[in-house]
Parts: structure tokens; sequence; C-alpha cells
């Protein structure tokens, strides 16, 4: 309760750096963490793409791989990807940064759990990296960890120690996503300047806030799943794990397996629909916590570079959080092949096709935008850009995947593969991308190297989709996911060539990456000094010096006149309006 | 056009008997516009943190409560019988959780009394307690020692739910005994523990007044403890009404 809006700037290196409460330096924080765990989750991927055309390969570090060590990659690459980047960059990361700044506030409503949020996370993110360390090494049974596969530590290497890591991370994970969720909620509520009504708030802050209230009523969900798991796995109680089980020739037993009188536990009963239920009831409003903070950077960004108001302000919010409560209903869409009753598939069905209505209002809206605009090619535009056109490339194949006639045929295919890495993935990594390249100059100071930002971003475009388009047509065609060989399948060698082809595009795409690193941190030391406002945005965040001050606004309020995208306001003297302006700017 | 923050003095702090009147947020939001920050808007915006972070465990125990009723409906085939059975037993329930229901529902009363007399102090405080002093005398009456109270019942509630649970055992009833035994167990523990957060709460509040903490600071830490608190109140009669009428 100590904690103070006006908290002074810390002045040790400890208090300054490490366990801070600035925002800002805790936003920073989270940018780096994820920044860690993409470059871990881009290895695996890497490892992966070898293997799969090259199974006789032998590799630096881990030598050749074994096709259960392959799934631990594809596990370890999809949770760390899905959990410390998508989840921690764009909301925890560009959030935390930029809520309170273009909110006006000093800070974050509650700066101590802030900082804990963000310690909490990382202890998450050492323990999840520990399941690679420790006997039989990390779990192999999918992001999506689906029980039986997962309760029972005999039915694969990792799945022992290795197994209860990476439940123990993903709790501690929910715990600090909670805590961060409730902070963002009462910011966003309760910090807003003086003037700063819901409707002015730029679409980046509507974007968090709803990603925030994604993540508090979905989190609970997987940590109560969670729990339960662990002590299916642990104490032999049989919430998710059926009877009779027989792994490698063994009826299944948990460890230690007796009860104090002496009798061997047995599990009876348990439901694995019941985790793949829970799972998912977190695990598709999760889907949207990653694209949600793309979207708001796209609108942002989309409008102040085509120098036009976003088209439709409020029509993006109510679709914003349309999405949003949508999410919450669709689940079941992920569990077609569970055998659930068609009744339900069809429900799940028409609620996952209603997704597609607020989805392309934003679409048409971003368009609208554009349309017409004198637009500013630079570097957060192309990604910007670069964002709607994946997620209408990766959002196609929902209403595909939606319906269940269509979807039990390429569910267990590379046909869902490409949909999701499309829109899921490198769409909401084109929002991160378009958010660094955008609010460097702030974060910073200093302007990040627009050639080389290019360079980064032509490749990457053209890489991903080299990478990922391919992998529709090798759904249709049959070809299995999560298979690790394919040199000993007859009717998969004539699509060998292709994987081939994907995986050298992978190769380059992963090289490209390290430009955009370079360009990161040589432009922190040597980029071009930034000015306060150098895209001439309307936003709060460039009326404060770059990097802004500890407090964010030097001892003043802001006080806001204008909405957030004022732009070639007819009468004005300049093309664009700030928010702080006089409101006499505009006679709107 | 920007507005400074001014050291003028705003109005009084308007203190009921039944707490402090709650300001609501302008359509605009709350911060800033030229005035100092005052208790009132820590108050508000602790209630808004609290309110949400009760939001996110009323998740988790909606995840419980589906899984508890998914679990107990759940039929596994039985070849002896040729039908599907279920596994799920119900267990009894200890008698002596009737008595921690009532020691629960004390501590909530005496919570309530703790904050009633300490909006009472902070009305007779001066300068609208932004004071140091402790004001232990109002109305020339010395106060009973509410919170003190309220921490001794809900350990009290904590014990007995161990005893509770050492009882089960006792019966040779674990957590992986039978499912509505497992549920028992995860139900009453997870709720354990999210009370033992609130007397740690207690705890802390309590630490506030023997540091001399300013007293409107004393009333924040103790208003929110006590929606958390009263929120564990009232979940336990839900676990309890589920645990006995969902067996």
């Amino acid at each position: 309760m100590s904690e103070q809006h006006a908290h002074a700037a810390p002045t040790g290196f400890i208090r300054k750096y490490v366990f801070s409460l600035d925002h800002k330096v805790i936003g920073i924080q989270y940018y780096f963490l994820a920044l860690v765990a993409v470059f871990v989750g881009m290895f695996l991927s890497l490892f992966m793409r070898i293997h799969l055309v090259w199974p006789e390969a032998n590799l630096p570090w881990i030598g050749h791989i074994k096709p259960e060590q392959y799934l631990t990659l594809l596990t370890m690459h999809g949770t760390i990807m899905v959990f410390f980047v998508l989840t921690t960059a764009p909301q925890s990361g560009f959030g935390n940064y930029f809520l309170p700044i273009q909110i006006g506030a000093p800070d974050m409503a509650f700066p101590t759990l802030n900082m804990l949020s963000f310690w909490t996370t990382f202890v998450s993110f050492v323990v999840m990296i520990a399941a690679f360390f420790v006997e039989g090494g990390a779990p192999l049974s999918g992001w999506t960890n689906y029980v039986t596969l997962s309760a029972i530590p005999s039915s694969g290497p990792g799945q022992g120690l290795g197994e209860d890591l990476w439940v123990i991370s993903i709790a501690i994970f929910c715990v600090a996503s909670l805590m961060g969720a409730l902070n963002f909620i009462t910011t966003t509520l309760d910090l807003r300047a003086r003037g700063m009504s819901l409707f002015r708030m730029p679409l980046t802050c509507w974007a968090w806030f709803v990603t925030a209230m994604l993540g508090l009523l979905a989190f609970g969900v997987l940590l109560a799943g969670g729990i339960l798991l662990l002590l299916d796995r642990n104490l032999g109680t049989s919430f998710f794990v059926p009877g009779g089980l027989n792994v490698s020739g063994n009826l299944s037993f948990p460890p230690g397996g007796l009860n104090p009188g002496g009798h061997p536990i047995t599990h009876t009963g348990g439901s694995p629909l019941l985790w793949q239920h829970l799972f998912w009831f977190f695990g598709h409003p999760e889907v949207y916590i990653a694209i949600l903070p793309g979207m708001g950077v796209a609108s942002q960004l989309l409008s102040t570079f085509s120098r036009k108001p976003i088209f439709g302000y409020k029509a993006m919010v109510y679709a914003i959080l349309a999405i949003g409560i949508l999410g919450f209903l669709v689940w079941g869409h992920h569990m077609f092949m569970s055998g659930m009753s068609p009744y339900s598939a069809f429900a799940f069905s028409i609620m996952t096709m209603a997704i597609g209505v607020p989805s392309a209002i934003k679409t048409f809206n971003w368009l609208g935008t554009i349309w017409g605009g004198r637009v500013r090619f630079s570097s957060p535009m192309l990604f910007a850009i670069g964002f709607v056109s994946l997620f209408v490339s990766g959002g196609l194949s929902g209403p595909f995947l939606a319906q269940p006639v269509l979807d039990i045929p390429l569910h267990d295919t590379y046909f869902v593969v490409g949909h999701f890495h499309l829109i899921m993935g490198v769409a909401a990594i084109f929002g991160i991308f378009a958010g660094s390249y955008y609010w460097f100059p702030k974060m910073f100071g200093r302007m990040m190297n627009e050639t080389l930002a290019r360079i980064h971003f032509f490749i990457t475009l053209v890489g991903t989709y080299a990478i990922f388009m391919p992998m529709h047509y090798l759904g249709m065609a049959g070809h299995p996911r999560r298979y690790s060989q394919l040199t000993e399948l007859n009717y998969l060698h004539p699509l060998i060539g292709l994987q081939e082809f994907m995986s050298i595009a992978a190769f380059i795409t992963i090289a490209a990456q390290f430009v955009f690193v370079f360009n990161l941190f040589w432009s922190m030391k040597k980029g071009k000094k930034a000015e306060i406002n150098p895209w001439e945005a309307t936003t709060l965040e460039w009326t404060v010096p770059s990097p802004p001050p500890h407090d964010n606004f030097g001892g003043v309020t802001p006080v806001v006149n204008h909405g957030p995208y004022e732009y070639s306001v007819p009468g004005a003297a300049k093309d664009y309006v700030m928010q702080t302006d006089p409101a006499t700017v505009s006679a709107h | 056009m920007v507005t400074t923050f001014s050291p003028v003095a705003v109005d009084e702090p308007k203190i009921g008997g039944r707490g402090p009147t709650i300001v609501p947020p302008p359509r605009d939001g709350g911060w800033g516009g030229g005035r100092p920050e005052d208790h009132r808007d820590r108050l508000r915006r602790y209630r808004i943190g609290m309110f949400f972070a009760l939001t996110a465990v009323v998740m988790i125990f909606v995840s419980f409560t589906s899984a508890y009723i998914v679990r107990q409906g759940v039929g596994t085939w039985s070849d002896a019988s040729a039908r599907y059975v279920t596994d799920w037993q119900p267990i009894s329930l200890p008698p002596l959780l009737w008595v921690n229901t009532v020691i629960l529902l004390l501590s909530s009363f005496t919570l309530a009394m703790a904050q009633r007399t300490l909006s009472r102090k902070l009305k007779a405080a001066p300068r609208g307690g932004a004071s140091l002093e402790p004001v232990l005398i109002v109305n020339g009456q010395r106060s009973i020692p509410w919170l003190g109270i309220t921490f001794v019942l809900g350990a009290g509630f904590l014990v007995g739910q161990l005893l509770a649970w050492g009882q089960l055992r006792h019966l040779g009833i674990f957590v992986s005994t039978n499912p509505s035994s497992s549920f028992f167990y995860v139900l009453t523990g997870t709720h354990a523990l999210h009370l033992l957060g609130g007397v740690l709460a207690l705890g802390y509040a309590g630490i506030t007044s023997l540091l001399r903490k300013p007293l409107v600071t004393r009333f924040v830490v103790v208003d929110v403890t006590a929606l958390y608190w009263h929120f564990m109140d009232f979940l336990w009669i839900y676990i309890f009404a589920l645990l006995h009428f969902a067996r």
C-alpha cells in the first residue's frame, strides 16, 4: 500500500533496471524476455525443419534427432512461442510501456504488482527452460498437453520431471498473467487523464484493455486445469486419467504408486476430454490474446501513416469487443475430432463462423483507412500492411476449418499448421515488428535504420509466405502434421521437394531476423537521434521526450481535447491535431 | 495545454459511518485534472483492482465446479454389469465443517466492525486522517481490537479445516481415494490457500497500525482486505453447499 503514484525516480542500478517499479522499464524487460524466448523458439523450429527433410543430419548440440526428440522440439517450440513470445511481447511488453502514456497516466495502477508480474513471468520462463536439462528432457505432449500422454509419466521420455516442470511453469505463468491483466484493466478504467474518455482512447489501448479482459477470464481456467493435472500426475487422482490404461505393456500407476494402506493406486474413470475442454476454454481466447494487440497496433499505424482518421473508429471498438466475447464461445471447434455430438459441433461451428463478421469489419476498415490516403511507406507502415495481409491470408482458411465436415479431414494435417502460423504466429509477430519500428524512437531516443528495416521486411514477408502457404497444399494432399520423418512413407515422397523448399525458405527467413536484431542493438547506440514526434502522430506518447521521464509527463498531467486519429483535419494548421492540442484547433 | 498539480486543499473527505463516499470516476477517467490524489482515489483504485482480482478467483472456482459436474457424470464401462457405471462415491462431510462455517461467518462480522471503528476514527481524526498519530480513543471509549479478533478467527478457521482433513484421513479418505474426495480436497484446499492470503493481509493491516501508518492508509488496507474476506466467506458457503448438495 506504500506505493505512491508520484514514486520518486530510483537511483541505484538494482532499483532502476532490475526490480524497477517503472512501467517503462518493466515493458522493456518483458520485451527482451520475449526476444530471448523468440530466438529459443526459432532455433527449435530450425532443428525441426532440418530434421524433416534431412533426418540423418547430425546437428550441433543435439546430434541426431530421434522421433521422440522431434516431438519435444515441437512441444517446446509451440509452448515458448505462444506463452513467452505472443502473449508476452505485444501485451505485456508494449502494453506496459505505452498504455499508461497513451492514456495520460504517470504509471500503472499498481506498480509493485507490475514488477511482481514480470518477475513471476521470468521465473516461469526459467522453469520452462529447465525442463530441457532434467532427466528425460523436455516433454513431448504438445503445447496443448493432451491427456493421457501428458498425465502418465511413463508414456515417454520427458513425460516425467520435464512434464511436471512444464505444468508448473504454465501455472506460474497463469498467476503472472492474471496479475498483469487486473493491473491493465484498473489502469485503463481509473487512470485516464482529464478529457481521455473511453472513446478517445487510441485503438491500441482498446486492444490492450480487451486482451487484459480475455486474460483475466481465461488464465484462471488453465490454472485450474493445471492444478488438477498435477494432482493426477503426482497424487494418483483420476480427474482426467481413465482406468485400464496400458502403457508399454504395463498398467499405468502414478509414481510412488501406493496408498498408505499398501495397495497400488490405479487410475479409474477420469475424462481426458475434460482436460481438452478446460484447455481450449483458455486456449481459444489465448489466440486472441496473441492477435488483438497486433490489431491495435495495425489500426494505429495504418491511420498515422495514411494521414487519415481510422475508418469507423467506433465500429473498430465494437468489433474488437465482439471478437473478445465470441472468442469465449468457440473453444469446441478445436475438438471436432474428439467425437463430440454433431449438434454441439454445429453450435460451435456457427459461433466460429460468426467471428468472421467482426474480423471482416476490421479488415475492411483497415483497407478503408488506407484508401485515398497519402500513404507514407515507412518501415512500421510496411509491417502494419504485412499484418493485414497475413491476417487475411491466415483468416480465410478459418471458415474452412470452422466446418466440422472440412475440419475432420484437415485437422491433423499441415493445413491447420499453415492456418494458425499465418494468423496467430506470423501476423502477431508482424504486429510486434510494426510496434518495434514505430515505438523504438520513443523507447530509446534514436531511430532504427530504415534500409535494414526494409531488407528485414521484404525477406520476412516473402519468406513467411513461402514457408506457410505451401502447408495448405500439403494438408490438402493429406500430409499429416507432427510426423517426424517423411522418408518412410511412400505416399509422402512426392511432397518432399515442397518440404525442402519450405525448409530453405525458413533458413533464409531466420537469417533475416538477425538483420532485425543487429538493427535493434546498433540503433540503440548509433541510430540517428529521434525527435519527440518523428512520425507526426497524434497520441500522448509523442508529446513527451524520447525516452519519456520517470513519471512520463514531467510532473504535469495532460488534458486531452481530441480523438486519437485527427489527421488531415480541414482548417487545421498542420495535417494532424495532437490529442492535447487546444480544443479550438478544429471545428468538429 | 496542460494543468499542473496544485497543492490547494480540496473538499474535506466525506466520511460516513458506513465508510467514505466514493466519488465515481468522471466519464473521462479519474486521474489528474489538477487536484492531488486523495484517499478516495486510492480507495477507488484498490477496489477496482480487488474486484477484478476476485473475478479471476471466480474463474478458477467456476472451472473446478464445471470439472466437478462433468467428472461426477462420467460413466465407465463395467463388464460385470454390462452397462456404464460411475465410480463416484459420495463422502460424508465432517460435521466440524459446520463449526468452521460459523467461525468464518463471525469473522466477517468482526471485520465489518473493524471497518466501522476505523471509519469512526477517520471521521474524528484531524486533517482527514493524514496525520501519523494513531487515534485510539473515540468518543471516550477505547475501541475493541476487532482486527485482531478477525485475525484469530481466520486462523481458527484454517486450523479447523486442517482438523477436518485430519478426521477424513483418519477415516482412510485421501485425495486419491475417490473422485469425490479428490474434489473435496481440491476445493477446500484452494479455498484455504486463498483464505491464508486473507489472513496474511489482515496481519499486514495490523502491522500498518503498529507502524503508525497514516489512518487513511490503514483504512484503504482494511477496506480492500474486507472486500476480499467477505468474498472468501461467500465462496466458502458456495463450496460447502456444492459439496453438501451435489454429492
